[in-house]
């Protein structure tokens, strides 16, 4: 393939800038000339695109033209897909724009929380900032993060007009920001109580040293899993039970299994890390405080399934997370916990570091292979499934954070102990984060079992009267007062028709604006469809529009044309659309309108202007 | 032609009949060959006979057995012992449905006449969604993550001005239903040019060069396979554009001759589409060994010579050849 590029030059920085970040990356640091090899060898290198764009965005501020045929060019990718692929993500500007950004949360929980006298003060004071949705720091809510060329972006939770104001200006820097994150009792409130399992290091070492960690049992379990060897590794995850903690509840065992005895070599590990779903914070905590965790969680996931690689996808509106694992990679790299012979145990493992850029759907698993592939992060069609063809099409295993960090848990106490720990076939301990109106928000570990009620009082209660429990997230769905009772389990969840999804339980009391939320939650899925299908692309359009007519009270024909119109959207978006992003786009409107929380007005309203009422 | 390449026969069952099929061939595949009248007329819309199934659409969904979700026929492949099912309500369902969110933000009135019948038989309803919003002049602009809250007095559209950037063809994006067709065409599955690729995403996702420059400034070579393989007329030659414009265009007289295209020795067929006396389109037809309906910018658009006749006004446009 011949690039026709246009007469566009890269600057000087940014040449210098894309240089680095490729050497540090190619196979053949020293390869600068492009066309010298095209065909499979560039087909080979387009994975480095994503980290390219992060390296011109994260100095220059924006992937100007010239910057983005410097790219083209050093990857042999024609400059219409690297700017396909530019303009898929949020946090990317392809046209000039201010140095320093700021992304204020106004998702549901930075809403109830003040976020939007945040977002006041800047507008008033000209500081260049945008919406942005759920940040996933809802226990410190109001959150923002800077972002910024040619320094480290931050974030800032909970955040205050004048402090948002002040390191607008340039009066903060990360590592100062990132202090205000030291205090982990107020992201895990149990943090150093017993009785905790996954949350056992967090706030009681310290996330930067190896040795702390491994102090306080770290490393324990990558022994254990040597000395097992990989096969009974995968029968101790078969036994425990575990499930997915990412959302598809998927028994982990039989996907480990599927991969390690996939005939297709090389395998890869993919560490799911890109946590965007609203509400959503425990990997972010876990990440953050326990990083080390994280690493020797991978190097037994691959050591068990065959995997040489691993790539760590996290989310790239987390930069505190990201720092504390970037450090942790390289200190274990230095001190022999990864690299080509592990601890002197003679196997391979190295862990690739890939951030997001702003996309929900990069967490679908198929859409987050594209992305690592240097693709739009649009889904696959499955089947194939990953542990068949996934990254690169080869044999990959992809798991959630806080499923891995179970692994640790699975190999120090056994499979079948680990198994009696829950209730049924939910098994172990879940963590949930618990945000919204509640006395004390944060990660929270019980063992599966507990009830809805159980976890409100241990986060010390509702803050007002309740009015429902968003229980799994933007794609989950509602729960009233009196089904608290319920069971945090699978099954009970399914049985109420909801689900635990990623373990969002976010809290609505009466002073809550349902209706608002309900339109927040539809602006999420049409802002974070990737547009591939039509039932989703233009479902969600029209389910956002249908939900506005209705809160405005202003039905198109009359509420009852406008449910038949909504459930007519939900059933085609859940049966037809290509991935999970689509086939939970309705769920949460659906649930509210099941439930009653959305009810038409009594009578047809004059001025349009009245929201929907509630129900008392 | 499905049928007569020596392969494994699979049975699968659809609508509860029996059939034997291909091994390796996709569901539609196995409709198209073997279905009934109705099966056979699976309706399809980013799905082409000479280009990789990319499934975007949804359209051709049917039901499988062991799957919750509909699954898109066109690309799924056949296995023994599969149980499909074109006609159950939801099916249906799920067809009318996505031709009517297309009908309701696209404008489809030269999407080919199969479209129109769909959009019929499936009973589309497209207005129930509101009256369209005006066309939008900053579609090429809006950022990934962010739109205005709508107040759902109007709905959606796609509806944009044409771009009409160079001689040959214009790009009509109003008409777009993001089929992925040209992309395909410009890159792997034909020309291997990728002059341009989906930008944007939701709803804002749209076609592009970089930084939406002009076609002359992209990488563009006008092979014209774009325009060959678009469904809905968004893509088209500046003088279909300009007959249909000035209400010229005369469908209803176009006849179409075959031939062999005469610049090279590669021997690639033309059809010749002609309206009153005149050349308006050459196209290949896509079952053709050769080019599987792929041209280059000589066999498409190099007819001009035919029909320069010295002194001669073209007497259906009335403007000078
Ligand atoms: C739209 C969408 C977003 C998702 N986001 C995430 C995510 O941020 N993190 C995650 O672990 N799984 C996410 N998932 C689920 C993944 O597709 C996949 O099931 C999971 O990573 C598998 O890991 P597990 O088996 O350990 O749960 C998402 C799924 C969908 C459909
Ligand atoms: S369901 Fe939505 S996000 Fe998923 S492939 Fe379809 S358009 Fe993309
Ligand atoms: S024709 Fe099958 S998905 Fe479009």
């Amino acid at each position: 393939m011949d690039l026709r590029l246009s007469s566009a030059e890269p600057t000087a920085a940014e040449q210098d800038v894309v240089d680095t970040a490729l050497s540090g990356m190619l196979a053949t640091p020293t390869d600068n000339q492009p066309f010298t090899d095209t065909g499979h060898n560039a087909r080979g290198r387009r994975h480095l695109l994503l980290p390219a764009l992060h390296a011109v965005s994260d100095t220059v501020g924006w992937i100007s033209p010239g910057a983005l045929n410097y790219i083209a060019r050093r990857l042999s990718v024609a400059p219409a897909d690297v700017y396909g692929v530019a303009t898929f993500y949020a946090l990317f500007s392809t046209e000039p724009r201010a140095a320093r950004v700021v992304h204020v949360c106004d998702d549901i929980v930075c809403s109830l929380a003040g976020g939007k006298a945040v977002a006041t003060a800047l507008t008033a004071e000209n500081v260049c900032w945008l919406p942005s949705p759920c940040l996933g720091l809802c226990e410190r809510a109001p959150a923002v993060l800077h972002q910024l060329a040619g320094e480290p972006d931050f974030s800032q939770a909970p955040a205050t007009p004048a402090k948002v104001l002040v390191a607008a200006r340039g009066g903060t820097d990360a590592a100062t920001a990132d202090q205000e994150f030291a205090n982990a009792r107020m992201s895990a409130p149990q943090s150093g109580r017993a009785g905790v399992r996954l949350l056992g290091r967090i706030g009681v070492i310290d996330p930067t040293s190896l040795d702390d960690y491994r102090a306080h049992g770290g490393y324990a379990a990558l022994r254990r899993a040597i000395q097992l060897g990989p096969s009974r590794v995968i029968a101790e995850v078969r036994d425990s039970g575990l499930t997915g903690r990412g959302g598809a509840a998927f028994p982990t065992g039989v996907k480990w299994n599927g991969v390690a005895t996939a005939p297709q070599r090389p395998h890869y590990l993919i560490c799911n890390a890109d946590e965007s779903e609203p509400g959503t914070f425990k990997d972010r905590v876990l990440m953050e405080l326990d990083p080390f965790g994280l690493i020797e969680a991978m190097t037994i996931a691959g050591y068990a399934t065959g995997c040489e690689v691993g790539y760590l996808y996290i989310r790239g509106e987390y930069p505190l997370a990201t720092r504390r694992i970037q450090a942790a990679i390289e200190i274990a790299c230095r001190r022999g916990y990864l690299g080509s012979d592990v601890m002197g145990e003679g196997f391979a493992f190295d862990i690739e570091l890939r951030r997001g850029a702003g996309a929900y759907i990069c967490g679908e698993e198929t859409a987050l292979l594209n992305s690592i592939e240097g693709y739009r992060g649009e889904p696959r069609n499955k089947p194939p499934f990953p542990s068949v063809s996934g990254l690169f099409g080869k044999p990959t295993v992809i798991n959630n954070v806080e499923t891995l960090y179970n692994v640790l848990e699975i190999l120090q106490i056994g499979g079948p102990h680990f198994a009696e720990i829950g209730a049924g076939r939910s098994t172990g301990t879940r963590l949930f984060c618990v945000s919204g109106a509640i006395a004390v928000p944060g990660v929270y570990e019980v063992a599966f079992g507990t009830t809805l009620r159980k976890l409100i009082e241990l986060a010390g209660g509702v803050t007002g009267e309740l009015r429902a429990v968003l229980l799994g997230g933007a794609a989950g769905g509602f729960v009233l007062p009196p089904q608290l009772d319920m069971p945090l389990t699978l099954e009970g969840a399914r049985e109420i028709g909801a689900t635990l999804g990623s373990g969002v339980v976010l809290v609505l009391s009466t002073a809550a604006d349902i209706a608002g939320i309900l339109r927040r939650i539809a602006a999420f899925f049409r802002d974070e469809s990737c547009g591939q299908c039509v039932p989703c692309r233009v479902g969600t359009v029209r389910q956002e529009e249908a939900l506005a007519r209705l809160t405005r009270g202003a039905p198109r024909g009359s509420w009852e044309t406008e449910l038949v119109l909504l459930s007519d959207l939900a059933q085609v978006m859940q049966d037809a659309s290509i991935c999970g992003l689509g086939h939970t786009a309705p769920a949460a409107v659906q649930s509210a309108l099941a439930l009653g929380l959305l009810t038409a007005p009594p009578s047809p309203l004059s001025n349009g202007s009245t929201t929907v009422k509630v129900r008392p | 032609m499905l049928l007569s390449t020596i392969r494994r026969l699979v049975t699968i069952t659809v609508d509860g009949r029996e059939l034997r099929v291909p091994d390796g061939s996709t569901i539609l595949q196995a409709l198209y060959a073997v279905g009934d009248t109705t099966q056979a007329d699976t309706p399809v819309l980013c799905w082409a006979p000479n280009l990789t199934p990319v499934n975007a659409c949804r359209v051709c969904v049917v039901e499988v057995e062991g799957s919750r979700a509909l699954v898109p026929c066109c690309a799924r492949k056949v296995e023994d012992g599969m149980q499909v099912r074109t006609n159950p309500e939801r099916v249906r369902h799920s067809r009318r449905m996505v031709l009517e969110l297309l009908a309701s933000s696209v404008d489809l009135s030269q999407a080919g006449g199969d479209v129109q019948r769909w959009i019929a038989s499936y009973g589309v309803d497209p207005q129930r969604y509101g009256p369209p919003v005006a066309p939008a002049d900053d579609r090429d602009h809006r950022h990934a993550g962010h739109h205005h809250y709508p107040d759902g007095s109007t709905a959606e559209t796609v509806a944009q001005p044409v771009k009409i950037d160079n001689e040959l063809y214009v790009r009509d994006y109003s008409r777009c239903i993001m089929c992925y067709k040209c992309v395909k065409a410009c890159g792997t599955d034909a020309q291997f040019t990728f002059a341009i690729a989906a930008a944007g995403r939701s709803f804002d996702i749209r076609i592009a060069t970089e930084y939406n420059s002009e076609l002359p400034e992209s990488a563009c070579v006008y092979c014209g396979n774009c325009i060959g393989v678009c469904p809905t007329g968004a893509l088209k030659s500046v003088r279909e554009h300009v007959l249909r414009e000035s209400g010229q265009w005369d469908p209803a007289a176009e006849t179409v001759t075959t031939t062999i295209c005469s610049f090279c020795g590669v021997g690639c067929n033309l059809e010749l589409h002609v309206q009153h006396g005149q050349i308006v389109n050459v196209t290949s037809p896509s079952d053709h060994g050769v080019t599987h309906g792929h041209l280059c910018i000589k066999g498409r658009f190099g007819f001009q010579h035919v029909q320069n006749l010295p002194n001669q006004t073209n007497t259906h446009t009335g403007t000078p050849e």
